[in-house]
């Protein structure tokens, strides 16, 4: 019944939507105004709404909708789902918060409380230290570089993107290891004993999330400062800003849209990475993907990882109202 | 001056650590790939050797997960692309009161993570096909179901990446003069020709780089395939286990193979724009001279 109604209801939005499109039409009287159909003829007009509606309904909300629906149902073999048993519970919310019960206490489910928090605020962390990293090279791209120089450093920023993910973080876990080039070159050197587990201490981790989404933060910030007019920065130095009060008030006020979509993407792509956990964690480093992966293939309870899924859904979406409201930008603007 | 010189030094010593920080891991993995130790090791350096390159092609898993993804990825476009050209022009036409939902909706998939555009997948279309008996389809002795790892890896994938496509159909958009289309619709053209003689051409190079860009987004994906792909494989998640079971020059080797494409991609791309600004160059050049000498008498195009 509910599903009916989940199913259901994007279709009802769009005839709303579409009967009030027609009656503004009908009111506006303004014959060069024409309907959806007229304008586009049938066959355009089809091809139109039959992709966007597929991939709109679909592709990106039914599957979602869905996905939050199956978390609320408790994980039973096919043959009794739709059954008696198939109810509404929270079973699997209540798993995250205090992990399976044994006996009458109340326990909290630590191990995954904290590997969530943990996860959100290391990604906010990641965040934070790319943008230090990246912004100064934006800013030399963006307003000093000369077009030559810029052409050949910014195609010697993409040539690693296109190295897959999983081959850069291999890539890390050749150097940090404990017999790797860092520590070999450490010890070769005199300056440790014995070698440091970088990877157990899960620095590889953060160094491997930070490198991956890199070139994330980098063009997001580039494209934002290179649209500022060269002008508004000599104005500010002629009248005497040092170079930090330049940098503070006159480019990263301007910039605000590129970074705040740099670090949305950042945060969001590391707080639901998944190969840099897996390569690059120790045995003891909490991740939340992992755990939502491990659900799935190691637990079988795809109705927990439903929730779990959901669980950091809800934790990016937070994020990302959270970033817009902070630096007061559009949805719009971001995503540009 | 001084000053100068010593900002210009410290910018030259940032860019060389932000580079080194960029190429140093991949040029170490670059050189584990012709060394002899089986664990990869740069240094010290044993002796040289390809066998490890030879290993890779003899390895068939990841030969059978590098078709998978190039059939993925082939279909990823022919899906992404025109649903991506789409969604672009409806924003153009959309209900100006829904005009901001229809945005959230489709950009939404780029701001979430990738596993759960992976999860959402199999869970909703293992439901569906089961509804709706898509299960399994024979034809021809041959099982084309819509609940395999194929197939739900190109819709899953695509979730986001037509979104991709929309936004770069979107950019060339803006761009668009809509006085070209004034003056096809005061010449008596319709609106479906407007769209097959002028919007199209118009938008081909962005057609161009959205399939490349699909096909790349496609190739490289982890998060979302590793759901959606059940219990098949493509190259990233052969590789994937791989990396998990212990490190081995092999992996270096491919790695260094999908680095030497994509350097010669580059470069392509670059050579071609390159002749391209050129010939624009050149173009303006003969229209500023022709205008100078007066031979052009109509007002030039904005």
């Amino acid at each position: 019944m509910l599903k009916t109604i989940i199913i259901l209801l994007p279709f009802v939005l769009i005839a709303v939507f579409w009967a009030m499109a027609a009656r503004e039409r009908r009111l506006a009287n303004d014959p060069s105004r024409k309907s959806f159909f007229e304008r586009n003829g049938a066959v355009i007009s089809t091809y139109l709404l039959v992709a966007v509606g597929f991939w709109a309904i679909m592709m990106i909300v039914l599957p979602q909708l869905y996905m939050v629906d199956y978390s609320f149902h408790p994980k039973l073999p096919p043959s009794e789902r739709g059954g008696p048993k198939d109810v509404y519970t929270l079973a699997n919310y209540k798993f995250f918060l205090f992990g399976p019960q044994i006996g009458n206490e109340v326990t909290w489910n630590t191990t995954h409380i904290r590997a969530f928090f943990l996860t959100i605020g290391a990604s906010m962390f990641v965040t934070f230290v790319n943008f230090c990293l990246c912004y100064p090279l934006a800013f030399y791209l963006a307003q000093v570089a000369t077009a030559q120089r810029l052409r050949l450093l910014m195609m010697a920023l993409i040539v690693p993107f296109w190295v897959n993910e999983i081959l850069r973080a291999f890539a890390l876990r050749i150097m940090l290891g404990t017999s790797g080039l860092i520590n070999n070159a450490l010890i070769a050197l005199g300056v440790i004993g014995e070698p440091i587990d970088f990877l157990g201490l899960d620095i590889g981790l953060y160094v491997g999330l930070s490198y991956a989404y890199l070139l994330m933060m980098i063009f997001p910030l580039y494209n934002a400062i290179e649209s500022l007019d060269k002008n508004q920065i000599e104005a500010a130095r002629d009248l005497g800003a040092p170079w930090w009060h330049i940098h503070l008030f006159v480019v990263m006020p301007f910039a605000k849209p590129g970074i705040a979509s740099g670090c949305t993407m950042v945060f969001m792509l590391s707080a639901g990475a998944l190969a840099a956990p897996l390569f690059l964690g120790g045995p003891n480093s909490l991740w939340f993907t992992p755990i939502v992966y491990d659900r799935f293939f190691q637990a079988f309870n795809w109705p927990q990882g439903a929730a779990y899924a959901f669980i950091l859904l809800l934790a990016c979406i937070f994020f990302v109202l959270a970033v817009l409201k902070v630096f007061k930008v559009g949805l719009g603007e971001i995503t540009r | 001056m001084n000053s100068r010189g010593i900002m210009k030094a410290m910018i030259a010593v940032y860019l060389g650590i932000f580079f080194t920080y960029l190429f140093g891991p991949l040029l170490v993995m670059g050189v584990t790939a012709f060394n002899t130790p089986t664990y990869p090791q740069a240094f010290p350096f044993q002796t040289f050797t390809t066998h490890w390159f030879a290993d890779l092609l003899g390895d068939r898993d990841m030969m059978e997960g590098l078709w998978n993804s190039i059939i993925i990825g082939l279909g990823v476009i022919c899906l992404a692309v025109p649903v991506g050209l789409a969604a672009a022009i409806v924003m153009t036409q959309v209900y100006w009161r829904a005009r901001s939902l229809y945005y959230l909706v489709v950009v939404s998939p780029v701001l979430t993570p990738g596993v759960i555009l992976g999860i959402s997948t199999v869970i909703f279309w293992k439901d569906f096909t089961e509804a709706t008996g898509t299960k399994q389809i024979e034809i021809l002795g041959m099982d084309f179901g819509l609940y395999s790892g194929i197939f739900l890896s190109i819709i899953g994938q695509s979730t986001f990446i037509c979104a991709y496509c929309m936004l770069v159909f979107l950019s060339r958009l803006q761009r668009f003069d809509r006085a070209q289309e004034e003056a096809a619709l005061d010449l008596g053209a319709s609106f479906p020709q407007v769209f097959w003689h002028i919007l199209l051409p118009f938008l081909r190079p962005a057609i161009f780089s959205s399939a490349i860009l699909a096909f790349l987004s496609s190739f490289e994906n982890y998060n979302t395939t590793t759901f959606a792909i059940l219990a098949n494989k493509t190259l990233v998640t052969v590789l994937a286990g791989r990396v998990r079971q212990g490190t081995t020059p092999a992996l270096s080797a491919l790695a260094v193979i999908i680095v030497g494409i994509s350097l010669i991609g580059a470069i392509a791309y670059e050579v071609l724009r390159r002749r391209e600004d050129r010939i624009a160059a050149q173009r303006a050049k003969v229209a500023r001279e022709a205008e100078r000498d007066g031979m052009a008498a109509v007002p030039q195009a904005a």
